[in-house]
């Protein structure tokens, strides 16, 4: 009697358990044939960010404080970076072009820096002209402020949306406990600024006292992928949560999307970090994974390159090392699939203008994902 | 009386500071494991074990007992190449992390002396201010 007591009570702790971690599809094994890629350049220990300026010319950066400028296979350094503070996962991050780069050469990156009194360092957003290997009319559009020396969670990843607004991101800075959740502290936050850096005065804590006026959402982790949905034209984030609890969010202003008082993650170590999940007034995630894949970069694919991907998101995954496909139907994430399984610690993904993907891949550099012939 | 007391107090702390005694193993362990839990438990893991075949294990890995110096180096600088480990080979890359010559001197002793790791020895701040960059590795 004794035995089928705990037979039972170990079925029920495992039907629990499986209810408890199902929250979406089981992702699949890569479809055979696979893809191959073609390297686009090499030599890139951590390739960052990417930006095409051209049809056949990236800008890449490299974590350590380069950045390059890449044709036909070729890289050349481009001058002109303000200092960059390499530490922990701090360094050189994000690039982007403006909306309107062809006329204005105008570029934006992110970068960890060390201006101010305290010591250590926090994330700043740039803007600069790019004249051909030279970045000139350098400005500094923000920095967080309060430098810490902790290695962790600098963000950063850059979008613009449809109203002429650009957003940016800065991790918690390995500091949950005091910045995510305070809108008058910098760390764990999605900012929006005009492309001059002023404030658009109609962000969401403009008129809170004490606030960081440039705050546009707040709870978040480390947030390294973000861009504006091509159809919506809406802010999509992702974020790596602690232990499993990597989210991906859909941005609207002034929310909460609740880090560290809600996550579906642990501690590192395995203990607890919160026993809840969900809370009122606190955003849920549009997604998110357990286990962590450790995402950086995202990108929806849009061209006929690929028919499965059409319209869906491609995610680089870091700890998994392949590049994850989400097939999204009526606002779900229905199915995963594993791409380019072993090919190393994805940092970033892009289309390009020739509607090509782009990932960047540590230790290797840039390669891009050849389509497959069409199939009899 | 008072103000001799006073300035006695203040040539001692003087005397102290310039002697600047090193920290002791201890303390230097307990600097070291906030270090190794901000800049490298992702990779290394709380039980040092890595992620064999991607990450080199630090717990009872004969390649950091037995290179203390490329170790540092590696820590310093940032890895690259093939090691061996354990009898695995490992060839990924362990980023440049900025720590100054007291932080890696305080991760080298807390990795040298957890999980079942007895170094003999302390790591110094000089002896980490010693280690150059070898070129010849890229």
């Amino acid at each position: 009697m004794k035995k089928i007591r705990f037979l039972s009570l170990i079925c029920y702790l495992f039907f629990i358990s499986s209810c408890a971690q199902y929250h979406g599809p089981e992702i699949k094994n890569e479809q055979s044939p696979k893809y191959i890629t073609e390297t686009v350049v090499d030599g890139i220990d951590i390739p960052w960010g990417m930006a095409f300026i051209s049809k056949d010319e990236i800008l890449v950066t490299e974590k350590s404080g380069i950045l390059y400028r890449v044709f036909k296979g070729e890289k050349t350094e481009v001058s002109g970076l303000p200092e960059v503070y390499v530490r922990g996962q701090g360094g050189l991050l994000d690039v982007a072009t403006a909306p309107d780069f062809e006329t204005s050469k105008l570029i934006f990156f992110t970068a960890s820096s060390s201006d101010g009194e305290s010591p250590g360092g926090n994330t700043a957003l740039y803007s600069a002209e790019l004249d051909a290997d030279t970045l000139t009319n350098l400005k500094k559009l923000y920095k967080g402020n309060e430098n810490s020396k902790k290695g962790q969670h600098w963000g950063s990843r850059i979008a613009f949306d449809n109203k002429g607004y650009i957003y940016f991101s800065i991790g918690d800075r390995g500091n949950r406990e005091v910045n995510p959740q305070d809108i008058t502290r910098d760390g764990g936050k999605i900012y929006r600024l005009n492309l001059d850096g002023s404030i658009p005065t109609d962000n969401p804590f403009y008129n809170e006292e004490a606030s960081k006026k440039a705050i546009y959402s707040f709870g978040h982790r480390n947030p390294q992928g973000m861009l504006k949905h091509p159809q919506t034209g809406a802010i999509w984030v992702h974020e790596h949560g602690p232990r499993g609890g990597d989210e991906i969010n859909i941005i609207s202003a002034g929310k909460n999307y609740g880090w560290p008082k809600i996550t579906y993650g642990i501690n590192y170590s395995g203990t607890p970090i919160t026993k809840d999940r969900d809370l009122l007034g606190l955003e849920q995630p549009f997604y998110y994974w357990i286990p962590s894949i450790a995402p950086s970069g995202m990108v929806f694919s849009t061209s006929e390159n690929y028919p499965k991907w059409k319209n869906n998101l491609l995610v680089g995954s870091l700890k998994f090392e392949y590049l994850e496909l989400l097939v999204i139907e009526n606002n779900k994430v229905r199915e995963r699939h594993k791409i380019l399984e072993g090919i190393g610690r994805i940092r970033n993904v892009k289309q390009g203008p020739d509607g090509l993907i782009y990932i960047g891949v540590e230790g290797k550099g840039v390669l891009k994902i050849i389509p497959k012939p069409p199939t009899k | 009386m008072k103000h001799l007391f006073y300035i006695y107090c203040i040539g001692l702390f003087g005397f102290i500071s310039y002697l600047q005694p090193p920290k002791t193993l201890k303390k230097s362990i307990s600097d070291g494991k906030e270090i190794y839990q901000d800049f490298c438990v992702q990779c290394h893991l709380d039980n040092g074990k890595g992620v064999s075949g991607t990450f080199p294990p630090l717990a009872k890995s004969d390649y950091l007992q037995n290179n203390i110096e490329a170790s540092i180096r590696g820590i310093k600088y940032g890895q690259r190449g093939k090691i061996t480990v354990n009898g695995i080979d490992y060839n990924g890359i362990m980023s440049q992390q900025g720590l100054d010559d007291d932080e890696v001197a305080d991760v080298m002793n807390f990795i040298l002396n957890s999980w079942s790791n007895k170094a003999k020895e302390q790591i110094s701040i000089t002896q980490v201010a010693e280690v150059q960059k070898n070129e010849y590795a890229f």
